[in-house]
């Protein structure tokens, strides 16, 4: 069979499935005939389209939170000039609110030059995100884990990837439609400041996989199995902030790892399941059959030696039940720039109500012991606070800066 | 300052002819009279930021009565002199800008969009510089009497780089006297209101 006569069948079968004003007779009888010659080969069933598919953007929450991850998205942190004082802050906000909330759905932007780029949202979400210099600028009480992490002995931190004003958060199944958002809102707001770093990340294509599966990472371990899910009692106790501007908004840690591929590669399969307490193939523990089987840490084998050991990543993780944290993660894949044929890695995204309280315990312990340390590095970190979701007519930020 | 009678003058203008019309300075607070048979919409306001001189607003008019109406007046306190203009083309392919006669007429259950490059609101003399992010008030008046108030939102944006067609400079923050000059010479050749 021909390309091009496989492509003149499916177009006759998606006229005909979605009844297009096109699909005539003429259609039909090119159809009957198609089928005449293409009989052998089993048509599979016409692709669902879901570019079409739209996140609210009003709402409690900013939007990005109350969602499965899509597959890719573009984290920019940029720095304010020095010019930008609160009623700055507050007119940058206002038009990239308004920004966000036509591009999520569906709809140009105002002043768009490319509003046809605009029309397939694909579960476009618009996140923002406030540094400790944003909330200072405009005078706003900041939390007290609003504020670089206390220094950890594996970093190797690069300024490159670190720290930032305003976080902006664009993620889609579509990498058009995050290009294009990004685009959109760099546009708005470089009469207010400058892009201090770009971070983009991808996971596995919409409709690759079933919706649900936790994510791999580029080492091939299922990455995130404890997670709580968006939506869930347990996901709000462990990520919204009560209290104050921030009240239904929460914390973000975003740290850079790299992962060392090269040396991953001298690890055997065996050592490398050893390092996380998990297999490969399933994600399951290494005490247990299936990914959400709770890990037994004090299984022990023929020899008395812990099943899962000290060492192993699920282990150290694990912390008193209090240090939970929501991970929404990306891998990176970005040219190398030095003796590595890769440089990849992780954009681990850790949102909690209280980072001091949550994330920073079970970083430590991480970063005393873990044996993932040996191929993995934290190149950038930063922190944002994560304002809640606005009203119809308002804007993102107007917690703190209407308070 | 004669805002008021120049307001009054503008809505009695808008009733009797189709004569261009300039806009003017207006204190938006005021609601004047309009017509409420007017099924009209304005929508997607936002105005190119300046530091000075002048700009142009864009919207899209939705119109979901059964009568045509026409645009033929904008007026708001950002500056002090408002055109509806239209951009042409000329025979060597290049486009300006110049005043639209008669206004932008939107037929009964149609759209008109204001558009970079396209007919657009040109503000002239700003009372201040607009700033990315500043909302701009616009009273949009039509020819059957009716008003719509909009806020738009004030973008930075680096096209709408057309020419007036007079020889002023968008840019420019010293033409107005000149345009204002043009403008007094009513019927200027571009009556075509029929489209």
């Amino acid at each position: 069979m021909s390309p091009a006569r496989s492509g003149g069948h499916g177009i006759g079968r998606r006229q005909l499935l979605f009844g297009g004003a096109a699909a005539g007779l003429g259609a039909v009888a090119a159809l009957g005939i198609e089928r005449a010659v293409t009989r052998p080969d089993p048509q599979p069933a016409a692709e669902p389209v879901h570019g079409g598919e739209t996140v609210p953007f009003h709402g409690a929450h900013q939007a990005f939170l109350t969602i499965a991850p899509q597959a890719v998205c573009a984290l920019v942190a940029l720095d304010l000039a020095a010019s930008v004082d609160r009623d700055g802050v507050r007119r940058m906000l206002r038009l990239l609110t308004d920004d966000a909330a036509r591009l999520t759905q569906g709809g140009a932007a105002l002043a768009d030059t490319e509003p046809e780029l605009a029309a397939r949202p694909a579960r476009l979400t618009i996140g923002f995100g406030f540094g400790p210099g944003l909330v200072a600028r405009v005078g706003g009480p900041a939390p007290a884990w609003l504020a670089p992490l206390p220094a950890f002995s594996i970093d190797r931190l690069e300024d490159a990837w670190s720290g930032g004003d305003l976080l902006l958060d664009v993620a889609a199944d579509d990498p058009v439609t995050v290009a294009h958002a990004v685009r959109m809102l760099l546009k708005d707001v470089r009469a207010f400041g400058t892009v201090r770093w770009r971070q983009d990340g991808f996971r596995r294509a919409r409709g690759t996989e079933p919706a649900g599966m936790t994510m791999r990472n580029l080492f091939g371990q299922v990455d995130g199995t404890v997670n709580p899910q968006p939506g869930t009692a347990d996901f709000d106790e462990v990520v919204w902030c009560a209290e104050g501007w921030l009240a239904g908004g929460t914390g973000f840690v975003l740290r850079r790892i790299r992962m060392d591929l090269d040396t991953w590669d001298e690890l055997d399969r065996p050592a490398r399941e050893l390092s996380v307490g998990r297999r490969l193939a399933t994600g399951a523990p290494l005490t247990g059959t299936r990914e959400h089987d709770d890990p037994d840490l004090d299984a022990v084998d023929a020899l008395g030696f812990p099943v899962i050991p000290e060492y192993a990543h699920i282990r150290r993780a694990r912390g008193d039940g209090r240090e939970r944290i929501y991970r929404r993660g990306y891998n990176y894949d970005v040219p190398s720039s030095g003796g590595s044929v890769s440089e990849s890695g992780l954009l681990f995204g850790s949102y909690q109500a209280d980072i001091t309280a949550q994330f920073v315990p079970m970083q430590h312990r991480l970063a005393e012991l873990d044996l993932l340390n040996t191929w993995t590095t934290p190149i950038g970190s930063a922190v944002f606070a994560i304002p809640p979701g606005c009203a119809p007519g308002g804007y993102i930020g107007d917690t703190l800066l209407e308070a | 300052m004669h805002i008021t009678g120049v307001r009054r003058a503008l809505a009695a203008l808008a009733l009797v002819t189709a004569l261009a019309l300039a806009g003017c300075a207006a204190p938006s607070a005021d609601p004047a009279p309009s017509a409420p048979a007017a099924a009209v919409a304005v929508t997607d306001a936002w105005v190119k930021a300046a530091e000075g001189g002048m700009t142009a607003a864009f919207a899209t008019i939705t119109n979901d009565g059964d009568a045509d109406v026409s645009l033929v007046g904008v007026s708001t306190e950002a500056a002090s002199m408002v055109q509806l203009h239209e951009t042409v083309a000329d025979a060597d392919g290049n486009t300006s800008m110049q005043e639209k006669a008669g206004g932008f007429r939107i037929p009964a259950g149609d759209a008109r969009l204001l558009e970079p490059g396209g007919d657009h609101i040109m503000l002239m003399g700003l009372t201040g510089p607009l700033q990315p992010g500043d909302e701009v008030e616009l009273v949009l008046v039509f020819d059957d009497g009716a008003e719509r108030t909009v806020r738009a939102p004030v973008k930075e944006f680096v096209g709408a780089k057309e020419e007036y067609s007079h020889g002023a400079d968008t840019a420019g923050g010293g033409a107005h006297d000149g345009m204002s000059g043009e403008h007094d010479a009513p019927g200027d050749g571009h009556g075509g209101h029929a489209e």
